[in-house]
């Protein structure tokens, strides 16, 4: 707390109050919103990098950033699911597993048991949304930390995917393909319906986390989960819903990921949680809970899904090059992160 | 019929914790319109007895009437929802959101499910203003101390009561205010109280924890007290003394403490141990000079936040001074750590005994041996028989209960925890032993045996820096008073007879020292 | 305050057992037992062991040889856990240190060559402790969040593993490399007696010397540590080499046994098992008291449910699910609350009938619990 003088003389002390408040400087390098336009300075500086040295390779076509958003669409909801669930000061592990759980049981009950895609979509988004919520009510009413329970959920959706089959089940039903080749057209390019739905979902959780009272209870439990109780907010409730959201984005990015794909395997979406909590991390959301935007998440997957088509577009690049670049990318955004919140504090 | 309804009865109440009666049968009720003080040493139950009425713990057994009408209270949310509101010691708030949100998060105003920032934030600023302070709703909590936030804490309670405060709460009946001076400055203090004056005009019953004695005779119309969990007496405030209700509190008569008055009187003349020349931190401190003779107390008297804190960590390297430097027996010292202060003889006790100064997981005797083990090194293990005979040496010495040296330090009472602080320095012999608020929190006989431990190890020669919030205890023991104000050492007054709190408090108001 | 007389228990059965059942090591040692014996009605022979060609042969000679990675990589997380930490960064540091032993043994002309083998060993091992290094750096030096710090070497960490097979699974064929991982000697696998020594090892590093207290100390209240002095940095960062060591030599015990490094498989996952070992042991992921004890029967558990699975003729891809039921279950277990709720009174009741040791003081600890959990 860097300006604080008090006054000791009585007729003095409001005006000391108010010289509390911060300066401009501090407050800047102290916004919040800081992070975000980082990652989102990142990402323009990428694809300028891209677009001079791919130029004549295609890179300034429209589609390439378009495509950004179909290939990442899935990615995308589980990260603002896991937005929810960082926000809120915990962790979901099971993130991963559960999009793989998902593509399996969805190829399975559409392939092998012949249920139509549209009972089947609901039936996934409710075993999604259930299984989040058990660990959200283990997490919370046995007050186990977040990190082993989901570490459960990892390894429960993981094997439920093998006890469906270990063998990996490719669909060829006609809806599910005509879905996934349904296209919308911006004039400029087209988005896939995986992309629109995962802007959707983003629109909603702004909407969610900045303009209804649960969003700022996750916020408020994330800042200070004590508190937060003994200020009468329904601070386990809260706790047990952002888990269920988090598990229902995890299987909305698993039919997302399922029509992307095309099939059901048990190892589909293996250390996607990663990816999910990295693109988290990247968009500026603290670790720690309480602060950060569910807009900044889009920007940390745009980034992880930029990275990755730069890789392509390089060309001699091997695939493991994507992860080296990720953490290298995580390590500097940490580093930030830390340098920022240190500032904020002195 | 001579008294009015209480508008709250608790009767009977039990508390049980795995092992221990916390409140046994305790009765208490609360009038419309009265500041009621809620008195007794720590573990008393004060606190039990208020988390058992705003939901925080379930009770065991007895009944809680309010308005006329039985209630069952299971969690802060419905306790706020009956009308009791409740303001903690510790800020519980969340740093991270805004100060406006603070106050209205849970009862935001909306519409069709959509939180309308204008409307709240109008309303937070109106509040706030109302009650004269002057601050930014818009502005993230966390930029603000700790005494501020503590108002806003307190702001926020009353949100549900007020007239602007909007929400669709029945109005603030009971105030529950758990000790929320112990971070406030007087001034903030007399804010604070014309505040409950006002609301108790208004009809709300306050219910008022603190441990300055004087605050409660201010401000209070009526007290209940409690010892060791049970229901010692109400009494009417004017119809009480100081010296009545410490004796009641106690279950004893006074007079341990005053055997000490004449001791420290005059300065004291020996070698000077340390010497701090133009040391100082922005934000923290500014640069002081400062010197500290052999088996001197030093006494540092100001208001909370005059940098006394600030002083001490500067001193022990717990924060890294940008300017000036330190030598001790005139060798210069770097003080970027704690471990070059430790290794040059200073100990330090934090204020923060929890969060700065013991592990709770571990031990009495590992608590105690952690300090003289950090200093030695990991490799150089203290041998188990000198280890067992310094541990059983000082829970000796200094009454450590229970005598257990296998007990886990977190569940001893607050004086006891102390003292194994205490204990954890002494064994390393320091030269130079800086005390920060050492009493504050703990019960009245802990207070006076910490005390005369301070005056025996300056006549054995220790050099100590006494930190305290009551000046009367630092008139007491200090050979020397150093004064701050506004994040400066404005005076070092040598202690004598014509020294009172007076002339202190002078020096503090006007900074200087003639 | 005054402390209420100790009433001295009088020595029953009961009592004791009530002493044993808080043994830290109880809940685990009894899980462990109770799935030895449920393979027993499965194979009857499940506690025979047996002699063929001079090596020791028997299921509880194999639990331990293939526990024996999850053994090392356990051990070092705890004492990464004790500081109040984690190290998820293990999986990608055994496949980096198997990755590189191997690349370097592949490309010698005598495979075999003992000194070839030691120096690729060394390679390997230095290439871990750097990781941890790193690690530690990230944790002490910059303050950054354990889970955090040690997710950069997890992410980037399986990618360079990878970069220096070339994506490709290198095999190699070394005698002396397939003596740590697949080799005998005295009758027994010769992984028992590297897991035997780095148990030893650690056990007398933290017991007897001061690392356990100052690692406790720091794990239960970092700042306090700070000012008494004890220098956390140093003591956070040699933890977390020595986990990567730990977890470089499990790396070298594995790419041993298959004779093969795989950038992209070697511990996988090994991460979560270990950090499962550390808390089916007891030690509380929030840091403070530890036992390596714990965490080896731990990682005994995890080995014998894999095991215990197979033997019993439950199909072998249902093990992650058994694994959940597992973690679930020891956790459940080990939440006071849950144990609260479901055996509520008697609990209860036992609890309050052994106030021997439970002075009047504990009032006004109970009454500062929840104001502890604040800050």
């Amino acid at each position: 707390m860097s300006a604080t003088t008090k006054s000791p003389t009585a007729s003095d002390s409001r005006t000391a109050s108010g010289s509390r408040t911060p300066s401009k400087a501090a407050r800047l390098l102290g916004d919040r919103r800081l992070p975000v336009a980082v990652t989102a300075l990142l990402f323009l500086l990428m694809y300028l990098g891209g677009l001079t040295r791919y130029q004549n390779f295609g890179f300034t076509e429209p589609q390439v950033f378009l495509n950004l958003f179909i290939d990442n669409g899935y990615l995308l909801v589980a990260a603002v699911g896991v937005t929810f669930v960082i926000l809120s000061g915990g962790i979901d592990l099971s993130v991963g597993s559960v999009i793989g759980f998902t593509t399996m049981f969805t190829a399975w009950l559409v392939e092998r048991q012949g249920l139509p895609l549209l009972v089947v979509i609901p039936m996934a988004l409710a075993v999604g949304a259930f299984g989040g919520f058990l660990m959200g009510y283990v997490i919370h009413n046995f007050e186990i930390q977040p990190f082993i329970v989901t570490l459960a959920g990892l390894f429960l959706f993981r094997g439920l995917c093998l006890v469906i089959s270990k063998e990996s089940i490719s669909i060829s039903d006609s809806s599910v393909s005509s879905m996934a080749e349904r296209q919308v057209s911006l004039g400029i390019g087209f988005l896939s319906l995986g992309a629109i739905i995962s802007l959707v979902v983003l629109a909603v959780a702004f909407y969610v986390l900045h303009y209804t009272r649960f969003g700022r209870r996750v916020y408020a439990v994330g800042g200070n989960e004590q508190s937060a109780l003994l200020m009468g907010l329904p601070q386990g409730g809260t706790k047990i819903a952002v888990y269920t959201v988090s598990g229902f984005c995890s299987a909305l990015a698993g039919l997302l990921f399922t029509l992307y794909i095309q099939s059901g395997d048990p190892l589909h979406a293996t250390g996607m949680e990663l990816d999910a909590i990295a693109a988290v991390v990247i968009g500026g959301t603290l670790l720690t809970g309480g602060s950060g935007y569910v807009l900044g998440t889009l920007f940390g997957v745009l980034v992880l899904g930029l990275i990755k088509s730069l890789i392509q577009f390089e060309g001699t690049l091997s695939s493991w090059w994507t992860k080296i670049a990720t953490g290298v990318l995580l390590c500097a955004f940490i580093l930030i992160q830390r340098f920022m919140t240190t500032r904020r504090k002195t | 019929m001579a008294e009015p309804r209480p508008v709250l009865e608790m009767a009977g109440i039990v508390k049980e914790f795995p092992g221990v009666r916390a409140l046994s049968d305790v009765d208490f009720r609360l009038f419309p319109g009265e500041i009621h003080a809620l008195m007794g040493e720590n573990g008393a139950g004060k606190s039990t007895l208020i988390k058992v009425l705003t939901g925080v713990h379930p009770l065991d057994g007895g009944t809680i009437t309010l308005d006329g009408r039985s209630v069952r209270i299971t969690s802060p949310l419905q306790a706020q929802q009956a009308g009791i509101s409740t303001v903690y010691q510790e800020v519980n708030l969340c740093p991270n959101l805004s100060v406006a949100e603070n106050i209205f998060i849970g009862r935001e105003p909306t519409r069709m499910g959509r939180i309308q920032w204008k409307q709240l934030r109008r309303q937070a600023a109106e509040l706030v203003e109302r009650l004269g302070l002057d601050i930014d709703v818009g502005a993230p909590l966390s930029s603000y101390p700790l005494a501020v936030q503590q108002l806003v804490a307190i702001v926020r309670s009353l949100g549900t009561g007020t007239s602007t405060g909007g929400g669709e709460g029945p109005g603030t009946k009971v105030l529950i205010l758990d000790e929320p001076t112990s971070s406030l400055d007087r001034d903030e203090v007399l804010q604070l109280f014309a505040l409950m004056r006002r609301l108790k005009d208004e009809g709300v019953a306050i219910l008022f924890v603190s441990h300055f004695l004087d605050q409660i005779y201010e401000v209070c119309d009526r007290m209940t007290v409690l010892r060791n969990g049970t229901l010692v007496g109400e009494h009417m405030v004017r119809d009480l003394d100081q010296v009545g209700l410490v004796q009641l509190m106690l279950g004893k008569a006074m007079g341990q403490l005053d055997e000490l008055h004449d001791q420290q009187l005059h300065s004291h003349a020996g070698e000077t141990l340390v010497r701090a020349e133009g040391l100082g931190r922005t934000g923290g401190i500014a640069p002081f000079d400062l010197e500290i003779r052999k088996g001197e107390v030093i006494g540092l008297a100001g208001l909370l936040g005059s940098g006394r804190t600030e002083l001490a960590r500067l001193l022990f390297g717990a924060d890294q001074p940008d300017s000036g430097k330190v030598s001790i027996e005139g060798r210069q010292v770097s003080m970027s750590a704690p471990n070059d202060a430790i290794g040059a003889g200073v100990a330090f006790c934090s204020e923060n005994r929890k969060s700065e100064g013991l592990v709770p997981d571990l031990t009495v005797r590992e608590n105690i041996i952690l300090a003289l083990q950090a200093s030695r090194g990991w490799t150089r293990p203290i041998p188990v028989a000198q280890r067992d005979e310094l541990v059983a040496k000082y829970i000796k010495a200094l009454d450590i209960r229970p005598a257990n040296p296998e007990a886990r330090v977190g569940q001893l009472s607050g004086g006891n925890q102390q003292k194994v602080l205490l204990a954890r320095w002494l064994i390393t012999q320091p030269k130079l032993l800086i005390l920060d608020e050492p009493t504050r929190g703990i019960d009245i006989g802990a207070k006076a045996e910490i005390q005369k431990l301070v005056v025996s190890l300056s006549e054995d020669g220790m050099s100590v820096l006494y930190i305290a919030a009551e000046l009367e205890e630092v008139l007491r023991l200090s050979h020397t008073i150093g004064v701050l104000r506004d994040r400066r050492l404005v005076a070092q007054i040598p202690n004598g007879p014509e020294i009172t709190t007076t002339r202190i408090l002078e020096t503090i108001a006007s900074g200087e020292h003639q | 305050m005054t402390t209420a007389p100790a009433t001295t228990a009088p020595v029953t059965p009961t009592s004791r057992w009530r002493a044993l059942t808080r043994h830290h090591l109880f809940w685990p040692v009894a899980v462990l037992v109770l799935l030895l014996l449920v393979n027993v009605p499965f194979t009857p022979d499940f506690f025979s062991i047996r002699m063929a060609d001079g090596h020791l042969y028997g299921s509880l000679v194999s639990i331990v040889l293939f526990g024996s990675p999850l053994i090392l990589v356990a051990v070092g997380m705890t004492l990464v856990i004790a500081t109040g930490g984690i190290d998820l960064s293990v999986g990608a540091v055994v496949a980096i240190t198997g990755a590189l032993a191997c690349s370097y043994i592949s490309d010698q002309s005598d495979q075999g060559a003992l000194s070839g083998v030691l120096l690729a060993m060394g390679l390997g091992l230095l290439a871990a402790v750097v990781c941890g290094l790193w690690n530690g750096f990230l944790v002490a030096r910059m303050g950054i969040q354990p889970i955090i710090a040690t997710l950069i070497i997890m992410v980037a960490g399986r990618g360079v593993a990878q970069l220096i097979t070339d994506g490709q699974i290198i095999t190699i064929n070394s005698e002396p490399y397939k003596l740590i991982g697949g080799g005998y000697w005295l009758t027994l696998p010769f992984s028992i007696f590297v897991v035997a020594a780095v148990v030893v090892v650690t056990v007398g590093l933290t017991r007897r010397t001061a690392l356990g207290l100052l690692v406790e100390a720091v794990g239960g209240n970092a700042e306090a540590s700070r000012l008494v002095g004890i220098r956390s940095r140093r003591i956070k960062i040699m933890v977390y080499m020595f986990c990567a060591l730990c977890a470089g030599i499990a790396g070298l015990m594995i790419s041993s046994n298959t004779s093969a490094a795989d950038g992209n498989n070697a511990g996988l996952w090994i991460e979560l098992d270990a950090i499962l070992a550390v808390v089916i042991g007891g030690t509380s992921l929030l840091g403070g008291r530890f036992s390596v004890g714990g965490t080896v029967v731990g990682a005994l558990v995890i080995q014998t449910l894999t095991t215990t699975i197979y033997t019993i003729g439950v199909p072998t891809q249902t093990n992650l699910v058994f694994k959940a039921a597992v973690v679930i279950a020891v956790c459940l277990m080990q939440s006071p609350k849950f144990r609260a709720k479901v055996f509520g009174a008697r609990f209860g009741s036992r609890g309050s009938a052994t106030p021997a040791a439970a002075p009047a003081d504990s009032a006004a600890a109970t009454e500062a619990a929840p104001k502890m959990e604040v800050s």
